[in-house]
């Protein structure tokens, strides 16, 4: 916290919001920021999961499993009933999908109940960086980029299962049917427009989600944080600072189990929304 | 707040992310699950089978048993019967050999009694004959008394 006790709480906060990024053009726009923390944590959490689970694959045996194996096969067993739930096709994609946004998304939440002060003030004590935000998903590039990636690939299968024509057809045709061509028509525009406005919510929705949750759980931690802010050592060791700092304890430990909830179900909700509009890009039978 | 590059990059992680769990985790852990799973339906139905297998060669191995058994008992019985057969076979054929042994000693005895007999008479009759002679002083004709003799002889 000591980085931030010239800001006092809304300097710290501020502070503690502000991306590592590094400008990759002159102008100085905002789509060439690089937001490097979030990149970098990602590609931490990226490496956690495929290794692990790499690792596991590459010594897995169908005889009796090791305890690691064991547990890498729970979780690949739950994501596959959720598919075969979900999803009534033939798809090499789907599940490994699932598996990849369920475990990857659980490992970039989980950077949330790492203490909110110990990888900044490491970093800054270690490297010199000033700024850093530690919880990917709680960058709004790193969760539009994942919902994005399920709907191009929505809008893949689509065009490839559907057909363009198919797709057109459905497009203008539902969710409003009309027996003959002139009502059909008529509800075009109607269905356009509601199919438009899905199209778009799909991604933004499934993005803003996971960011909105992940994000205030972030910034509840900092405000959990920012308890005994400020105060020097001699206040802290008066009675009133030891009841603050035992107040800070029992709230960051009650709000850290609340969040081990949001943490699993976000990443679940993810998985499992991808899992369904993969679904409806399969669905031909309208 | 700001959205550009990062989006972009993080798109290209996600889908070389799910394109590696694609290619090299998924279907070998689910691979080696599904193995699994027919190893062990494989093996409950081989254990099964093994059951009925058991059940069928116990009854099996019952019948051929009671069989041996049976195959036994009248085995052993027919060796009994052999047996006191054999003994009464044996019984009879001593008691045959005693009585023919006795017989023959029996008429080895009187066959030597006759001889006995026999000497004697001749004895006799000789006897007889040098004291007839003896007393006749003069010699019989043994050719013309050889009947008279005879009888003599027969007579003792």
């Amino acid at each position: 916290m000591s980085e931030a006790s010239g800001g006092g709480i809304g300097g710290y906060i501020k502070h503690h919001l502000t991306h590592n990024t590094i400008q990759l053009d002159e102008a100085g726009s905002m789509f060439w920021t690089l937001n490097v923390d979030s990149v970098i944590y990602t590609l931490i959490t990226a490496v956690i999961f495929l290794g692990f689970f790499g690792y596991i694959a590459k010594s897995v045996k169908s005889g009796v499993p090791s305890k690691a194996q064991n547990f890498i096969e729970l979780i690949i067993n739950f994501v596959n009933e959720q598919v075969n739930d979900l999803f009534h096709y033939k798809s090499k994609v789907v599940a490994p999908l699932a598996l990849s946004i369920f475990v990857w998304v659980f490992l970039m939440n989980f950077m949330d109940l790492v203490p909110v002060d110990l990888l900044p003030w490491v970093g800054s004590k270690a490297a010199g960086i000033d700024y850093m935000r530690v919880v990917p998903s709680a960058d709004i590039n790193i969760t539009f980029g994942m919902s994005f990636g399920v709907i191009l690939l929505v809008m893949y299968y689509n065009f490839a299962r559907k057909g363009p024509v198919g797709y057109f057809k459905e497009y203008f045709g539902h969710p409003f049917e009309a027996p003959n061509t002139a009502g059909k028509i008529i509800v075009a525009p109607f269905n356009f427009l509601l199919n438009t406005v899905e199209t778009i919510a799909k991604p933004i929705s499934l993005g803003l989600r996971l960011f909105g949750n992940l994000y205030a759980g972030e910034i509840i931690f900092m405000l959990i944080a920012v308890f005994t802010l400020g105060y020097g050592l001699e206040q802290l060791m008066s009675f009133g600072g030891i009841v603050m700092i035992v107040a800070q304890f029992l709230m960051g430990l009650m709000w850290a189990l609340f969040h081990i909830l949001i943490i699993v179900l976000q990443a679940f909700i993810f998985m499992m929304l991808s899992i369904v509009y993969l679904a409806q890009s399969h669905d031909t039978g309208h | 707040m700001n959205i550009g590059i990062t989006l972009i990059i993080q798109m290209v992680v996600f889908m070389t992310v799910v394109l590696i769990t694609m290619k090299y985790i998924w279907p070998v852990i689910l691979g080696a699950m599904e193995e699994r799973e027919k190893q062990i339906a494989d093996g409950l139905a081989a254990s099964d089978e093994a059951e009925v297998a058991l059940k069928k060669a116990q009854v099996e191995a019952e019948g051929i048993l009671n069989e041996a058994r049976t195959d036994a008992g009248e085995v052993r019985e027919g060796a009994n019967k052999m047996a006191t057969k054999i003994k009464d076979q044996a019984k009879a054929d001593a008691i045959a050999e005693k009585e023919r042994q006795m017989a023959a000693a029996v008429a080895e005895i009187e066959q030597e009694a006759n001889r006995a007999k026999e000497d004697l008479r001749k004895q006799v009759s000789s006897l007889a004959l040098a004291g007839a002679e003896k007393l006749l002083n003069k010699e019989v004709d043994s050719k013309v008394h050889a009947d008279l003799l005879n009888d003599l002889v027969k007579e003792i």
